[in-house]
């Protein structure tokens, strides 16, 4: 039940934010449309409503998207020097890392974090050991472990804050 | 070898940018619009070669987005609000066909 | 004011833009172009659509634009990652000076 409340508020908010008016016909079909995707698919939204109410999670995801931020400027600044570099200063290889968030969630957004910071991308989220294949363009270290304190250690604290 | 061949295409894209920037006599946000012409053109060109089919898939994606930035360009400088709205239609389409793509690349089924 | 700020988040951005399809060209494999074209396309995309909603200001067009660059933020990766397991299902070898494959290894093994 307060999966498909949750499902109602965010949808009826982005039909808002998308037609930008408050007449009552744009509101009464925002309303009835958001009532029918609530009512349809609501539970399959979230499976862990209550972590949609506590408010030092917000904070934390605040903190999460500003260290994003940065980190994502580096990123760009750094792959546009290999770019332009006339001798192409690539050393690439896939490794392997593991982690220690449970939540499908929480892995997701790791892949996606990793994907948009420097030098990394992941290409698969392994089935059972809790690993993920990353392909990375310089490879420093081979070794599981070290490998995942250089790339996912300083943000799977923050993940860990925000989804578990 | 490797050399010549940055060298030459450094060239190449460097005199494109002084024409435009120096020679072309347009309005300032045709310019703009014109750099971001270059960008489509490195792309299509991806197509065009790509020895593996996943080259141009990946080539197509980054068309996609490109097309976004394209809209919002042309939102600004037209001060049409409507051309926002194609720029949201035409990412959350291309981010399904490139879904599509991916699976296909995979060789499973569409359902699955 | 407000014109000048937008114009240089703008200009950034197709810098960016740029870049990456430069990137998309030059590099050597799918795998590095994915990584390379995603990374300076994508911020090159949010950095016009942020110099949008700084012109615009809180009006239909400019919300549209930050929901655009959230869009964004959440599909461009996910298009990324699905290419490039496609891309790797489907048989196609990193570049010949790679380091290690650690993926093909574990798949290998699985299949014994």
């Amino acid at each position: 039940m307060r999966s498909r409340l949750i499902t109602f508020i965010i949808s009826l908010a982005l039909w808002l934010l998308l037609s930008f008016s408050l007449d009552w016909p744009h509101l009464l079909v925002g309303v009835s449309v958001a009532l029918f995707v609530a009512l349809s698919m609501g539970d399959m939204f979230t499976d862990s409503p209550h972590k949609w109410f506590s408010l030092r999670r917000y904070w934390w995801f605040i903190v999460f998207v500003a260290v994003f931020t940065w980190e994502c400027l580096k990123a760009n600044i750094d792959v546009a020097i290999r770019v332009l570099h006339p001798k192409l200063p690539i050393n690439p290889g896939i490794v392997k890392i593991k982690t220690t968030l449970k939540s499908e969630t929480g892995k997701t957004f790791l892949a996606n974090f990793i994907t948009l910071t420097p030098g990394t991308l992941s290409v698969d989220i392994g089935d059972e050991d809790n690993c993920l294949y990353v392909h990375w363009i310089d490879v420093k270290t081979q070794d599981p472990d070290a490998a995942y304190k250089i790339i996912a250690l300083r943000f799977e604290r923050i993940l860990k804050e925000v989804f578990e | 070898m490797k050399f010549i061949r940055w060298l030459s295409g450094f060239i190449f894209l460097a005199g494109l940018i002084i024409i435009i920037f120096a020679f072309l006599k347009v309005s300032a946000p045709s310019k703009l619009m014109l750099f971001l012409l270059i960008c489509f053109l490195l792309s299509l060109f991806r197509v065009l070669k790509g020895p593996t089919a996943a080259d141009r898939s990946v080539a197509t994606d980054i068309f996609g987005i490109l097309v976004i930035g394209f809209c919002a360009i042309l939102a600004v400088y037209t001060g049409k609000d409507w051309y926002m709205d194609i720029a949201i239609a035409w990412g959350l389409q291309s981010f399904i066909g490139v879904l599509a793509l991916a699976k296909f690349l995979e060789g499973r089924h569409f359902d699955e | 004011m407000n014109d000048i700020i937008a114009l240089i988040f703008i200009v950034v951005g197709i810098a960016f833009d740029l870049f990456g399809s430069i990137g998309l060209v030059r590099m050597p494999d799918v795998y590095n172009r994915l990584q390379a074209s995603t990374k300076c396309v994508t911020l090159g995309t949010c950095g016009i659509l942020f110099g949008v909603f700084v012109k615009f200001g809180f009006s239909a067009a400019g919300v549209k634009a930050l929901l655009c660059i959230l869009f964004l933020l959440l599909t461009a990766p996910v298009s990324a990652h699905a290419l490039a397991r496609g891309a790797h299902k489907s048989g196609v070898k990193l570049w010949e000076k790679s380091v290690c494959d650690k993926y093909l290894e574990d798949e290998a093994g699985n299949k014994q």
